[in-house]
């Protein structure tokens, strides 16, 4: 081959093409990320909202959401009161917002204690073949019963408590967390990174702790979303059956339950604790897809 | 090359897609021909854009967040200006296509026989048993044996040359002009790879269709093509005979890639092991717009015209493409 | 490899004796075995210090679990391994454990074998951290150290994975699997998934390596033209067998079993002026969970004669430091005249 240094003709240059699509909009950080995750900005917009409004109920113009008044007892929502009144005379605005409380608590209570006893039980199972046959099949039957009839049979056995409404959902979802996790570690352990590590010398607990747990936080966290929105609609339906939250307590499944009667000619007390519920399931399920969509792109296609 | 106009002819084709991160220039102003009959290699590494291309003829491009522009002229109607109706009359018929994943392009609850048999059902109107007396046709052609059994025999059933196989029956079922295989022996072992490219070249005097053959495997550019098309970063770098590409490769990358490709039979010449030629670096981000040369990051030739001005596609020895500032010009080319 | 070096260690680095690996297949309602896939079925080779053996074949013909079986990443069915005259299948887990640091793995895919939620200096450190034998800023500087091995720049240490492109990672596993001061690095298809270019740099890699700290490869992988390239001696497997093994001059320039002839025939040839003569096998490989009687390669086999249908062929010397697994080697005046036309031809 010639050593040429400059052609005898000179450069000649491509032409120069245009581009065919728009360039990308410049945003700010947080502007790309409601742009990538526009669900989990919602959702989680959503969420922070409603616990904001738990946490800060005394100071959101209510009153005593258990004060009796009997002389005002079922006025229609008014200036004075926004969402009107209950048969006991009780403003069903300051019940509604005292009534998140539950509901955030036993959803977010119910989603943490199930994933880390799930976690637990699941990582165990995935790894000693001898404990998984045992625990897996306690998990298959725990699962056979309707999560639902599993607590309203506890919680006949108890006394009606907010903790005893946890207990029960936990009991129900643990399994679920506990069949998810083992299955993938069961994957985890095929990975080659594990394999390398294994032959790296890494002890059996160090590789659950430094190869598999982190790796299976991402759809643990998506699965307890998605527990907290359910455990949210279950103790509004053990509420409202009178199987769940004590009568004393504010919480929207009481509140349906005692408008129940006046449905026909008061539907307003019913409506908001119902709208309020849906809302916020919604944006703990947005927020969950969002979570879905970002941390685990394949178990998003899968569904 | 020939007077009569190409088969299908490409120019200036441009496929973008708009993802979250910015523009990804995959294809970036690629221009070649196919001839009647003839095979034409398409070779480049992962993210060249030799498949998106192919994507691109058969419009198989999302649009968006995909744009495809420039021409595809297949017999002078620019397929890109057809309707969608007019381009599905075209795919499986006129022009078809190979994946390189034969399970998971065939559907895997419907019998090979049904999957061969709509092809021709839709696009000449066969009878449902009309159809399968094709597909068995098809079958025997691509030498799988007792075809009218397996014909209704679903594709877990087959072994992945096998599928490779039925893939290609279903893909000459309607007699195509053009055949768009991408990568086809890719997922294949090195014996089944033989007996596909074997097939292929087999069914190809028998059929005479033209074939766009895209692969990263130069070897089977050498036994395959009469043509071939170097890519790189969404831009044809070279383009020449396949003899003229393996005997007198101009454009550094072409040169870089037969250098690092290990050849059978080294041992024979060498006493002791040899170093393979390495192409320094990395392929450039297709997300940003390439200014100069898109090979200039990784040449061992590089100066600075290259990072300041992208050399044009010129003919620097007879049929014979490169774009590059340095390739030496042929004399008689001159 | 020099004279001297051979004789101070006349004893392979690794030594695999009739090793098989059969996994169970579990089915029916209870969950019995009602089967086994013969992976591995018998295969014996050794490696010496500073030599690459490769193990090629096609897909299911089992090298890849002799890498794991040898790694002792599973339990083996049968046959032994020793490492540097110990043996080490039957060792427990214990004693298993600081053996480990002398052999280190490169697997195929340089996306799932790095742990995608640990920085480069923890994937790097864990073996050396396993075995105590470095911490705080010698650690640093170890894990440095192993990166300019790999020639990756010192900063990249505090970076992720992901960061990285296919030729990158595999690097970063390159320096793991150095990092515990390894004799033996098995190569499971380590360069398969590379492109063209980056494999070349990856190859070199390697035989630079090898020649600087006098590692021994096992080499498993499908591509035929990168072992001739930096392999020293070459075992060609079939069906969870070894069919053929000699060096690479004996084996690429006089391929002796029919099987290694119709692989390396079946290799396109990077030139379009060469047109081969090329053996095209008929049929597909048979599943190893019923592999056929007596020779398993006699269903594709283009001299295949009575004898092979019925009885197995044993490895055996064949000279020029061959040895070969067939019938036609022993008998060939019981190899019909046809055929033993086809075998001069």
């Amino acid at each position: 081959m010639s050593t040429t240094t400059l052609p005898p003709d000179g450069f000649n240059a491509a032409p120069k093409l245009a581009d065919v699509l728009p360039p990308r909009k410049e945003r700010g950080r947080i502007g790309m990320f409601i742009y990538r995750h526009p669900t989990i900005a919602v959702g989680g917009f959503m969420v922070s909202l409603f616990v904001l409004m738990a946490i800060f109920a005394p100071l959101l113009w209510t009153v005593d959401p258990t004060a009796l008044a009997p002389a005002r007892r079922t006025r229609p929502p008014s200036a004075q009161w926004w969402f009107g009144t209950d048969m006991l005379g009780r403003d069903v605005y300051s019940r509604v917002v005292y009534g998140a409380r539950i509901s955030l608590i036993v959803g977010f209570a119910t989603a943490i204690i199930s994933a880390v006893i799930g976690l637990t039980i699941g990582l165990i199972s995935g790894f000693i073949r001898a404990v998984d046959a045992v625990v897996m099949r306690v998990m298959d039957g725990l699962m056979s019963i309707p999560s639902i009839l599993l607590a309203i049979a506890m919680m006949a056995l108890t006394r009606a408590s907010v903790e005893n409404v946890i207990i029960a959902l936990v009991i129900a979802d643990v399994p679920r967390v506990a069949r998810l996790v083992r299955g993938v570690v069961l994957t985890l352990r095929e990975q080659p990174y594990v394999e390398a590590a294994v032959a790296a010398g890494t002890r059996t607990p160090m590789i659950i702790w430094k190869h598999i747990l982190p790796n299976t936080l991402a759809p643990v966290t998506v699965q307890a979303t998605f527990f907290c929105a359910s455990a949210m609609i279950s103790e509004a339906t053990l509420s409202f059956i009178g199987a769940g939250t004590p009568p004393i307590i504010p919480s929207w499944g009481n509140i349906m339950a005692e408008g129940r009667a006046l449905w026909q000619v008061k539907p307003y007390i019913v409506f908001f604790p119902a709208i309020f519920l849906s809302i916020t399931v919604l944006s703990v399920n947005l927020l969950g897809d969002g979570l879905r969509d970002a941390l685990d792109p394949r178990m998003a296609k899968r569904i | 090359m020939s007077s009569s106009s190409p088969l299908l002819d490409i120019q200036n084709l441009q496929t973008h897609f708009g993802t979250i991160d910015g523009v990804v220039r995959a294809v970036e102003g690629v221009s070649f021909h196919i001839n009647a009959g003839e095979t034409l290699g398409v070779v480049g590494e992962s993210g060249c854009g030799k498949s998106v291309t192919a994507m691109s003829i058969l419009r198989l491009i999302q649009q968006p967040p995909g744009r495809i522009a420039g021409k595809i002229l297949f017999k002078g109607t620019n397929l890109l200006e057809l309707s969608e109706p007019e381009m599905q009359s075209i795919r499986g018929k006129d022009i078809s296509m190979i994946f390189q994943e034969p399970m998971t392009s065939l559907n895997p609850v419907l019998t090979v026989g049904r999957q061969i048999g709509e092809t021709v059902m839709l696009h000449e109107g066969l009878s449902a048993k009309d159809a399968e007396q094709r597909a068995i046709e098809m079958l025997t052609l691509v030498g799988i044996p007792a075809p009218a059994r397996r014909v209704r025999e679903y594709p877990h059933q087959l072994s992945g040359g096998m599928r490779q196989r039925v893939m290609i029956a279903m893909a000459l079922a309607c007699s195509p002009q053009l055949l768009v295989a991408d990568e086809p022996t890719t997922a294949l072992d090195v014996t089944i790879q033989a007996q596909i490219l074997e097939l292929m070249r087999d069914l190809k005097t028998r059929v005479g269709a033209a074939i766009m053959l895209i692969t990263h495997d130069l070897g089977v550019v050498a036994e395959m093509c009469q043509r071939v098309v170097v890519m790189y970063a969404g831009r044809k770098v070279e383009e020449g005979s396949v003899e003229e590409i393996f005997l007198n490769p101009l454009h550094p990358y072409t040169q870089g890639l037969m250098g690092s490709m290990p050849k059978l039979g080294s041992s024979l010449h060498e006493s002791g092991r040899s170093k393979l030629t390495e192409i320094q670096g990395v392929v450039p981000s297709l997300r940003k717009p390439i200014i100069g040369c898109a090979f200039a990051s990784r040449c061992p030739k590089v100066t600075d015209a290259c990072r300041q001005m992208a050399p044009a596609i010129e003919e620097k020895a007879p049929n014979h493409l490169v774009a590059c500032h340095y390739a030496p010009r042929a004399a008689a080319a001159a | 490899m020099s004279n001297s070096q051979t004789q101070a260690s006349s004893r392979p680095l690794l030594e695999v004796k009739g090793l098989k690996k059969h996994f169970p297949i579990h089915g029916g309602i209870l969950g019995g075995k009602v089967g086994n896939v013969y992976a591995v079925d018998g295969v014996s080779f050794s490696i010496n210090r500073g030599e690459t053996l490769s193990l090629v074949g096609e897909s299911g013909c089992g090298k890849s679990t002799v890498g794991k079986a040898v790694l002792r990443l599973y339990p083996i069915t049968d046959g032994e391994v020793m490492l540097d005259g110990r043996r080490v299948d039957n060792l427990p887990a214990g004693e298993l454990r600081p053996l480990r640091k002398r052999m280190q793995v490169v697997f195929q895919d340089p996306f799932s074998s790095l742990n995608p939620r640990q920085r480069l200096r923890d994937i790097i450190a864990e073996p050396i951290v396993n075995f105590g034998m470095a911490s705080g800023s010698e650690l640093d500087d170890r894990v440095g150290d192993l990166l300019d091995k790999v020639r990756l720049p010192r900063e990249a240490m505090y970076r992720y994975p992901h960061e990285f492109s296919g030729g990158q990672r595999q690097r970063i596993a390159i320096a793991r699997a150095l990092a515990p001061g390894s004799d033996l690095i098995i190569c499971d298809e380590a360069v398969s998934a590379l492109d063209v270019s980056v494999k070349a740099q990856i190859v070199n890699l390697l035989s630079d390596l090898q020649d600087e700290l006098g590692l021994a490869l096992l080499f498993i992988s499908h591509d035929l033209a990168i072992v001739e390239h930096l392999t020293h001696r070459v075992a060609v497997m079939y069906l969870g067998k070894i069919v053929e093994l000699a060096d690479r001059k004996t084996l690429f320039g006089t391929p002796h079993h029919p099987y290694t002839r119709a692989l390396l025939s079946a290799v396109p040839v990077p030139d379009p002026t060469v047109k081969r003569q090329r053996i095209i096998l008929r049929g597909d490989v048979p599943s190893p969970i019923n592999p056929p009687s007596g020779c398993r390669f006699h269903t594709r086999c283009p001299f295949v004669f009575d004898r092979c249908k019925t009885e197995e062929p044993q490895l055996r010397d064949v000279g020029m430091g061959r040895m070969s697994a067939c019938h036609l080697d022993v008998v060939p005046d019981q190899v019909p005249e046809a055929n033993r036309q086809a075998v001069a031809a």
